[in-house]
């Protein structure tokens, strides 16, 4: 009977925990909502099942425990039963299921006025790239990559000359204005994620990666790296400002153009991020005092 | 039963069986079984002590080598789950763990558990022990072979343990060994350490493969008379597809074993692209990263079911037993592992949803793996109706039992939530997907794994283990466990990514240190309570009360051998011949609450069976 008794208490705990649970939903900042409505209608369906499941068991414990004599039911089958329970489960997982492909259809679809910005990873930071009044990006080649020209921009693409140069963890966004992020790494996997914008994807040696969002929440956030990608994976973080169109631009005239980089670049050559954190031994000290 | 009958009547002159019934309804031929299409096997027996203990050819002995050689594993790969509870819950009071250290552990405990210990005690052990027990034949088809696979798992271990003491220690690059950065500098253990691991991989499988062969032809070819198809206990069904499916799955691994490999030691380019680090360019080009995840997860993801389909058979098995009750809906159970199995290859890119493959595989993908959903729910739900008006003895085997529903439905259905790739999108690589991988492929197959250990203790050590203890040992692992599993979602949902060696201080990970705190205690009190399980065989094997023939009072041939625990070759002069399925439990008309498989129509003509 005690075992019965546990059990409830776990599914009461279990649900218990889950209304009153104060580790919930960073607060969202992006466009992705219908993800976390989804969630939550699987955790609605899903929450269902478990707690219907789970207190048919205990009923059973309960009403069915064992006693001398007794003569359990014998039907090795019911057919209209399982033909209903299949049905059932069919349906609930064809509702679970649609809302999931229709949100991931918006995923993979960009707005046609996304601003590409081109996230460039390697172990361990980030730097990044923003169309100049062309707005198109430069192509690229990992080749290319060296102090004068840290993104590795073909030097005779005529789009990349003005390209914005963002050569810092940190990058700033305007807010309101869907943003297509295209990821490439120099060396291993990597993954540009920012829990508010819900949104991530893998950026891939080799190949050019993208996904989409819309920051609709003006502040700062921490970027982390959420694909493993060696001993320094945990200490890979950046940042993103969202700010009001105004603030944006300020930000965004101050930044360098390629062009201007080639020309400043005769005079500081030293001061490359990229030759830098290449190679710096990652320590925990050390990015923290960065 | 009455068309099988007419069917075989016209064979009655090749009978063996003598009818001696003759109460009313019993007709001459009501018992007759096909006779055997193959002549017995030849045994070949030990001769000396290494014959018998070591190099040993019998299943049940291979069987419990594999089961204690997974465990020592095992134990390993709960000791650096401790130890890296104990980095993430208090950073920085081992100090001794270092972000090297903390990866390697990470790796190693990952595929130790999946591979070494999960996979090997399930088949390896549980296999070997039980399948030709259960399907009525004396050995497996070919023992020798049996015993060189335990023999290369053996080695395979030896290796992977070896790679803890080579310079640079064992590869941290995760269990998942993605390139490029598994064999680039950056990663623990890139140079010694990954050779081995894939070595002793490559080894896994060849041992395997033997292991494996045996496995199918012993249950396709040397079933006792009248063990048909579906009539076999569920165990073996469970075993049996995930056989089939590490046949068809592991060579995707050794492929890509091989592989990479060669990318480390001969520079070929299978998985490495143009590569830039430190400044220089490598002289890798062109290869592709995401291939080798396509064959990993083309391994990865049936293993899941390699594990979990020997755990669903099991934990059929046992439930049935001790509810004295058939398992409902046999067939239907039946073919939803072979439908779960068949499935199991057509969804492996689901846990690649955010790996930059093209995206429109997503859709292709979460469809086919939300379908498989239906199956499992379908098994869930006969487990359940199983218990439904059963007479349920409430003991340690049954705790497990209901510990497994509960963690393997909670388990389940945060896997609906990853599978459905949008929803995917948030929750990848955080910890919501740890949380749910361990309470349903960690958690819920360890339950069936203890429950099973209680249930056939009796037979492998012909003492019945105490059930003071055993109650304690289920509740202090299954609260435990499921409290350190539970809250761990929670965590995924604040945002908080997984393999993370630190979380330093951004504000939702802030708010998570409690809860890891908390975590991390429940899980050093989850591995030291095991230490009740070894405290009673220990004291069972002293002190503990015979267990006689049969004691659950269970159906199916494992319990009709010739002696308790079963000598070699199992059933004594003659082969049981089986007559029904294993579930005939509280069959309106018999006297006692079980009819054997073994048991003739004509003993039990009064009887109104269904299903045989």
């Amino acid at each position: 009977m005690h075992a019965g008794i546990i059990f409830l208490l776990v599914i009461i705990g279990s649900v218990l925990f889950h209304i009153f649970t104060p580790w919930y939903w960073t607060d969202i900042a992006s466009n992705w909502q219908g993800m976390d409505d989804t969630i939550t209608l699987t955790f609605w369906v899903g929450g269902g099942v478990f707690v219907a499941v789970c207190l048919f068991m205990v009923y059973c414990v309960f009403r069915y425990s064992y006693k001398e004599g007794r003569k359990a039911e014998y039907k090795p089958e019911d057919k209209k039963l399982e033909k209903i329970l299949t049905w059932a489960t069919t349906l609930g997982v064809a509702a679970l299921l649609a809302p999931g492909l229709i949100i991931w259809n918006q995923y993979v679809n960009v707005p046609k006025n996304a601003l590409e910005i081109d996230v460039m990873a390697w172990q361990w930071g980030w730097q990044y790239r923003l169309p100049g009044e062309d707005g198109k990006l430069g192509t690229t080649k990992v080749t290319n990559i060296n102090d004068e020209n840290p993104f590795g921009i073909n030097i005779d693409d005529p789009f990349g000359r003005d390209d914005i140069l963002v050569q810092s963890d940190y990058i700033n966004l305007e807010n309101n204005k869907p943003v297509k992020i295209l990821l490439r790494s120099v060396d291993v996997l990597h993954n540009w994620y920012v829990p508010q914008f819900r949104s991530k994807m893998d950026a891939v040696p080799g190949i050019v990666t993208f996904y989409w969002f819309e920051p609709n929440k003006v502040g700062e956030y921490e970027v982390l790296c959420a694909e493993y990608c060696g001993v320094g994976h945990y200490a890979m973080r950046g940042g993103v400002e969202v700010q009001n169109p105004e603030d944006y631009n300020k930000w965004l005239s101050e930044q360098e153009t390629f062009d201007e980089l080639i020309a400043n670049n005769k005079l500081e050559i030293n001061n490359n991020k990229l030759a830098k954190n290449n190679n710096l031994i990652l320590t925990k000290d050390i990015y923290k005092e960065e | 039963m009455s068309e099988e009958y007419e069917n075989k009547s016209g064979y009655q002159a090749q009978s063996s069986e003598t009818i001696s019934g003759s109460s009313s309804g019993i007709t001459p031929d009501m018992d007759y079984v096909r006779p055997a299409e193959n002549a017995e096997q030849d045994l070949y027996h030990p001769h000396s002590f290494i014959e018998k203990w070591v190099f040993c050819q019998d299943a049940k002995v291979i069987g419990v080598q594999y089961f204690l050689t997974a465990v020592f594993t095992g134990v390993v790969g709960l000791i650096l789950s401790w130890l890296m509870r104990l980095q993430l819950g208090f950073p920085g009071l081992a100090g001794f763990i270092t972000a090297e250290h903390y990866y390697q552990f990470v790796t190693m405990h990952g595929m130790i558990m999946v591979v070494y210990f999960l996979t090997a005690l399930f088949l390896g052990g549980f296999g070997n022990y039980l399948i030709p027990l259960m399907v009525g034949a004396r050995d497996m088809v070919f023992p020798y072979v049996n015993m060189l696979s335990f023999w290369m798992f053996f080695v395979a271990v030896a290796v992977l343990m070896a790679s803890f003491f080579v310079p640079g220690g064992p590869t941290g690059a995760g269990w998942t060994l993605y390139p490029p950065q598994t064999i680039l500098e950056g990663t623990p253990g890139h140079g010694y350490g990954i050779l081995l691991m894939l070595i002793s991989l490559a080894l896994f499988v060849i041992g395997f493969t033997m292991g494996g062969l045996n496995y199918m032809i012993t249950i396709l070819q040397a079933r006792t008379r009248g063990m048909t198809l579906m009539r076999m206990p569920l165990t073996v069904w469970g075993i049996f597809t995930a056989t089939v499916l590490a046949m068809l799955a592991f060579p995707a691994l050794l492929v890509s074993s091989i592989m990479m490999t060669l990318d480390k030691l001969l520079g070929t380019s299978f998985f490495m692209p143009t590569i830039l680090k430190a400044g220089e360019v490598l002289e890798y080009g062109g290869g592709s990263p995401i291939l080798f995840q396509h064959l990993f997860w083309f391994f990865g993801h049936p293993e899941v079911y390699i594990v979990a389909l020997p755990a669903f058979g099991i934990v059929s098995d046992l439930i049935s037993v001790h509810a004295r009750k058939n398992i409902f809906g046999y067939r239907m159970m039946v073919w939803a592992i072979v439908g779960i199995g068949a499935l199991s290859f057509f969804v492996w890119a689901h846990h690649m949803y955010v790996s930059g493959m093209n995206p429109w595989f997503g859709f292709f993908f979460a469809s086919t793996t939300l379908i498989i959903a239906v199956p499992t729910a379908m098994k869930v739900y006969n487990w359940i109706l199983t218990l439904w008006r059963g007479n349920i003895r409430i003991n340690t085997v049954m705790l497990w039992c209901l510990g497994f529903i509960v963690t393997f439905v909670n388990g389940g259905i945060t896997g609906i939530f990853l599978g459905n790739v949008s929803v995917d999108v948030p929750l990848s690589d955080t910890y919501f997907v740890v949380a749910h991988f361990h309470m349903v492929m960690g958690i819920a197959p360890l339950m069936v794994i203890m429950g099973a250990i209680y249930h056939w203790f009796p037979l492998v050590a012909g003492k019945m283990l105490n059930e003071n203890l055993g109650k304690w040992h289920f509740w202090t692992t299954f609260l435990g466990a499921y409290s350190i599993y539970f809250p761990m979602h929670y965590l995924g949902f604040i945002g908080v990514p997984r393999r993370y060696y630190e979380m330093y201080d951004s504000p939702y990970m802030t708010s998570g240190v409690g809860l890891n705190e908390f975590i991390s205690t429940a899980a050093f009190i989850v591995g030291a309570a095991q230490l009740i399980l070894v405290f009673n065989i220990i004291k069972t094997m002293k002190t503990g009360k015979k267990a006689g023939q049969n004691p659950w009072k269970a159906n199916s041939l494992e319990w009709f051998t010739s002696t308790v625990p079963p000598e070699h070759g199992n059933f004594g002069d003659r082969l049981p011949v089986v007559h029904r399925w294993p579930y005939d439990f509280n069959v309106p008309g018999a006297e006692e609450d079980y009819l054997p498989q073994t048991a003739a129509p004509s003993e039990v003509a009064h009887t109104e069976v269904e299903k045989t």
